[in-house]
């Protein structure tokens, strides 16, 4: 199942220098784990988004590899540490090979 | 900070519910992994490596309601600088149809090596997590959920 709608994403927009920001993001997807039946006893196929990336100024900082156990409309909360001001980036990537990104701009006085 | 935005409206609540009941009606699990999937896992990680308890702190609530979402803080303590750091975390759940729940990567600019997913637990089981430092140093911790009506029709 492709995705579906855009992801939400929460990060301050300022920071002070060496000042560890929390970040929360939110995807709308079924995470199908492939465990399921449908009503004529097939199989559901596996459809889920298996990675995570966040990325500051193009370095990746955090990544997370989900699996099927993880729930259904993706929640993921991390921390950076600020250091410079830019932008980050952050992908989603789904099992059919489609990706979503999502970013937002952090100032550091 | 716009933390309205994060509330779902009573209309998504209700259908959040609904998809919930018809998942765990259409779901029943046919096997489910056990403490030795657990640990075939991590011995193709780390071989027979030895870990420490310790150092790692699972938040996760005694009894879930709801196996469906299950708030899950993985935080371990490091001082996350380049010379000492949390490389990796890996969180396995023993009782579900297939062991892995989630693999972080920590680096030194991540600053804290702290993060917090939702996840699906098919019954009362155990959460594992296993921290690998940047010295090739592991650590392990384990905490029991009880599950009330399981993310997969139990």
């Amino acid at each position: 199942m492709a995705i579906k709608s855009k992801p939400r994403v929460k990060v301050p927009s300022e920071a002070k220098a060496g000042e560890i920001v929390e970040i929360k993001t939110l995807i709308s997807h079924e995470m199908e784990t492939g465990q399921r039946k449908d009503s004529t006893g097939k199989t559901i196929p596996r459809a889920i988004i298996n990675k995570f990336t966040a990325s500051f100024n193009g370095k990746t900082f955090f990544e997370a590899d989900w699996f099927t156990s993880v729930s259904a409309n993706p929640y993921q909360a991390f921390f950076y540490k600020a250091s410079e001001s830019g932008e980050f980036t952050f992908t989603w990537k789904d099992d059919d090979g489609s990706e979503q990104t999502a970013s937002a701009k952090l100032t550091v006085a | 900070m716009q933390l309205r935005s994060w509330t779902p409206s009573r209309r998504e609540t209700m259908g959040l519910g609904l998809t919930a009941l018809l998942a765990a009606a259409l779901a029943p699990c046919l096997v489910m992994a056990t403490e030795e999937a657990v640990a075939a896992e991590l011995k193709k990680l780390y071989g027979d490596k030895p870990m420490a308890d310790g150092k790692i702190k699972l938040d996760l609530p005694e009894i879930a309601e709801n196996g469906l979402v299950v708030p899950l803080n993985v935080d371990v303590e490091s001082p996350m600088t380049d010379g000492d750091y949390v490389k990796a975390v890996h969180v396995f759940a023993d009782g579900n149809p297939l062991p892995q729940v989630v693999t972080y990567k920590f680096t030194p600019q991540s600053g804290k090596a702290a993060a917090s997913v939702r996840m699906r637990l098919a019954q009362t089981q155990n959460v594992i997590a296993v921290a690998e430092m940047s010295n090739g140093t592991l650590y392990t911790a384990k905490a029991q959920v009880k599950v009330t009506i399981g993310g997969c029709g139990g």
